[in-house]
């Protein structure tokens, strides 16, 4: 017994998503999750040099992250998206990995600043030469070191792509 | 005997954990591998270098000014103390001085930078042993001193603000004002955190007795800046060898008795305090005069003198004169659109379709073959040949001078004379050191920078034996260090 | 409070630099090679049998009392000079405010030298670096293993024939090719998008 849907008053508020006043959403799973996703993105601490000051700029009262739902965890496992913040040299390239292979999926990484991007400034033997030659990056975020607000611009880039997602949740992906 | 029944069934053994890189309390990427006995710490081995970039290697094959805002990043939490460090060593090794409104003014930011960096030091540490309030305090202060670095500069952290010869614009009326201001308000600000930490019996707890080391250890163990003068050493670059305006203001310099942590924080506390007195005697006696030493080898050259040629109003083109060219071949290598050909010992001849308008092979030419003819874009090689005996503009004459300037210092940089130095200046960490070897050329043979937290995380070992595991946290945060600055 | 403000006296300007080079050479004549000036700062260059002698005087004696080891760096001039390596000793007095420089020399087919951990505690990682950056053995140091570069890196930077870039790929540092390699054989486990 189907409802017939065009009497009961359903107002379609964006592509794909239909509100039954008073409290009733129908919309996609993919779009249910995403907004899950991307309303509280958990990144874990890993500054590393000057950018690693201007993200905890961000965090603080001024420029305040955790109006976005972003809060740092300290532990990879409880994390779901790394900020490489600084400069990554080769002695420090393993324990990057070694942290990212860590998260559980769904998992996302910026690369924040020049030195993650690119290597920045230091094109020296001890210096990698941006981080995307050992992880997959989402968002690059320049800047030497980028303000708070281009961070959050980055972060709300990366929410705009998780948005995006198609059955990234079911296990036929 | 039951305890005795206990021993035999149970073995006891040291313990080895590992604060890995990757910690929210170790300030950066320090990690230590402690071995414990129960809580008790018995060895603390540190490692360091997960954050070494080769910035004395690159400084070798920069030019001096070029090596500038690579002191930005060492210590990048206080960037205007390493700019201004760099600039006085770099100073005394070419022998020239920057004038009194500049030395001013680099103390003011100077002493600004302390204070930021005392305000982040004492965020972390009180972070790091419980108190987080203080942390977003801290970082309300902070936040008013970045905004006033973008107001003279442009930047809030890595500012390349103090330049050799003195500060690189002067600073606006407002900025002055704003910053009157905030020395009136900050001696509150301070009093806020104390009341919040100082007689806390927990911070007591946690600081009293921790980390002690006693002056002539401290000394033998390298430690300069606050962490020394908390065990009672008087030893302060600022009063003993004086550089930019310090021996013109007055301020106190507070020394400890007791070495131990909690005199160390109220050293840095008393600091604060002193920076703000420092600041507003330098805002009443402020010079007035320009800003940049009148060395015009120092200085990138104004852009409104060489207008004339690499802006003109009309089409320019550069053409060679055949009796003056004299085949060397420089601006064939030059030309970065390799638009000139030409045999050796023979004139050579420029393509007018590929040249770029660059005034590169200008700048090379050592014979005044060149010429540069106003309005000559598209005409043929004989018309040019025609105009180019026609004498040249006067604006054209004077224009190619800075021009000259301009590319040696980008290109090759000022030459410092043969020799080595040592400078010491006083950061917020401690005492910063520049040795630099010169060869003659533009470049520092050896450019080697002393810096205060290399030598403080190698005091670590000595300052946690004996105590519990979360006293290594507190001694972390007393001893200040930055590992940008530790690992270059 | 055990934290006053002090308005510090300064002691008046200690000894000349020249006058610690001349006492340096009363004491120890057969190890100066030469006393060099730049800008009031002088530098004496000594052979490096006796560096130890030598800096233990200029520690104990009460009247320099250079007590503070500011820097302990080396340098390399290749090709500049005979000699190819000097470990350069900047000392410092907090009591007396003179400095002076000491320039061991320090051939390339024995980089050996001995160690000052026993008069200053602080040399410690000084040395470390040194040996890490140069290659240059300190004989006697408690601990002598690299300290900012991994501990199983080959060759030494800051020497003049390191290119700045460092070496090729193939002949890197085996922990970060170890790391590019299983990155490339996770990422077909990676999300595709």
């Amino acid at each position: 017994m189907l409802i017939d849907t065009s009497t009961v008053g359903l107002v379609e508020v964006e592509e794909g998503t239909k509100i039954l006043p008073p409290n009733v959403i129908i919309t996609t799973l993919d779009k249910f999750i995403n907004w899950g996703r991307l309303s509280s993105i958990w990144p874990t601490t890993f500054g590393l040099a000057c950018c690693a000051i201007e993200m905890m700029a961000a965090g603080a009262a001024h420029y305040d992250f955790d109006r976005f739902g972003i809060i740092f965890r300290g532990s990879p496992r409880q994390a779901d998206c790394i900020i490489v913040a600084g400069t990554v040299t080769k002695k420090m390239a393993p324990v990057v990995r070694r942290v990212y292979d860590q998260i559980p999926e769904p998992r996302y990484v910026v690369a924040m600043g020049s030195c993650a991007c690119t290597g920045g400034i230091f094109r020296t033997y001890s210096t990698v030469q941006g981080c995307d030659t050992f992880l997959p990056v989402d968002v690059y975020v320049p800047g030497c070191p980028p303000r708070p607000e281009t961070l959050l611009e980055g972060m709300m880039l990366l929410q705009e792509k998780i948005r995006k997602e198609q059955a990234r949740w079911s296990p036929w992906r | 005997m039951i305890q005795r029944e206990a021993e035999k069934i149970f073995e006891t053994r040291e313990l080895n954990v590992n604060m890995g890189p990757q910690h929210p309390a170790t300030h950066g990427v320090l990690r230590l591998v402690l071995d414990i006995d129960g809580e008790t710490i018995v060895k603390v081995t540190p490692y360091v270098g997960y954050l070494h970039r080769g910035i004395e290697k690159l400084g070798e094959s920069l030019s001096y000014f070029q090596a500038l805002p690579l002191t930005d990043r060492m210590d990048y939490v206080s960037a205007m103390s390493n700019n201004i460090g760099y600039c006085v060593a770099v100073e005394k090794l070419f022998g020239i001085e920057a004038p009194e409104r500049a030395k001013f003014i680099r103390t003011i930011v100077g002493e600004m930078s302390r204070i930021a960096n005392h305000l982040l030091w004492l965020a972390t540490h009180a972070l790091d042993i419980g108190a987080m309030t203080v942390f977003l305090y801290c970082f309300r202060e902070r936040e008013w001193i970045l905004d006033l670095y973008e107001m003279i500069c442009g930047a809030r952290l890595t500012v390349t603000y103090p330049r050799i010869g003195g500060v690189k614009n002067d600073v606006p009326q407002e900025f002055l004002d704003s910053l009157w201001k905030f020395t009136e308000e900050f001696p509150s600000r301070i009093l806020e955190y104390e009341t919040l930490i100082d007689q806390n019996r927990i911070w007591l707890l946690r600081t009293k007795g921790i980390g002690v080391i006693s002056a002539e250890e401290a000394v033998s163990w390298g430690m300069t800046g606050p962490t020394l003068r908390g065990s009672g050493v008087p030893y302060d670059i600022r009063k003993h060898m004086p550089y930019d305006a310090y021996d013109r203001v007055e301020f106190d310099v507070p020394i400890g008795t007791e070495g131990d942590t909690y005199d160390r924080y109220r050293c840095r506390m008393l600091e604060m305090r002193q920076s703000n007195k420092i600041i507003r005697q330098c805002i009443e006696k402020l010079p007035p005069g320009p800003v940049m030493a009148d060395e015009p080898k120092f200085t990138l050259q104004p852009k409104d003198m060489m207008m004339p040629i690499t802006h003109p109003t009309k089409e320019m083109a550069y053409f060679i004169e055949e009796k003056a060219c004299k085949g060397c071949g420089m601006c064939l290598r030059a030309c970065p659109a390799k638009a000139i050909f030409g045999e050796k010992k023979k004139p050579h001849k420029i393509d007018q379709a590929l040249c770029l308008q660059c005034a590169t092979c200008f700048v090379t030419c050592k014979f005044k073959a060149m010429k540069i003819i106003p309005g000559g874009k598209g005409l043929s090689d004989e018309k040019l040949a025609e105009l180019a005996t026609a004498p040249v503009p006067e604006e054209i004459t004077k224009a190619a001078e800075y021009l000259v300037r301009q590319f040696d210092f980008v290109k090759k940089g000022p030459r410092a004379p043969e020799g080595e130095l040592y400078v010491a200046t006083e950061v917020p960490k401690g005492e910063l050191g520049f040795y630099f070897v010169s060869d003659g050329s533009g470049k520092p043979y050896r450019m080697r920078l002393r810096a205060p937290s290399f030598i403080h995380a190698g005091c670590l070992p000595r300052l946690c034996v004996g105590h519990l595991v979360a006293d290594v946290i507190a001694a972390i945060g007393t001893i200040d260090i930055v590992l940008g600055e530790c690992d270059r | 409070m055990a934290v006053t403000e002090v308005r510090i006296s300064i002691h008046p300007a200690g000894l000349n630099p020249k006058d610690i080079a001349e006492k340096i050479k009363e004491q120890f004549p057969d190890q100066v090679i030469e006393v060099a000036e730049f800008r009031d700062q002088v530098s004496v260059i000594v052979k490096r049998d006796q560096t130890v002698p030598i800096l233990k005087y200029l520690h104990d004696d009460p009247l320099l009392s250079l007590d503070h080891l500011q820097d302990l760096t080396a340098v390399d001039y290749k090709g500049k000079k005979d000699i190819r390596f000097e470990v350069v000793y900047n000392l410092y007095s907090t009591r007396y405010r003179h400095h002076i420089r000491i320039r061991a020399q320090v051939p390339e087919n024995d980089p050996k030298i001995n160690s000052v951990v026993p008069i200053w505690a602080g040399a410690n990682w000084h040395e470390r670096e040194c040996f890490d950056m140069f290659g240059v053995v300190f004989a006697g140091h408690p601990d002598l293993r690299r300290i900012l570069l991994p501990e199983d890196w080959e060759g030494y930077p800051l020497r003049k024939d390191y290119p700045l870039k460092g070496p090729e790929l193939d002949k890197d540092w085996p922990g970060f090719t170890e790391v590019l390699k299983r990155s490339k054989e996770l990422r077909e486990f990676e999300w595709e998008g």
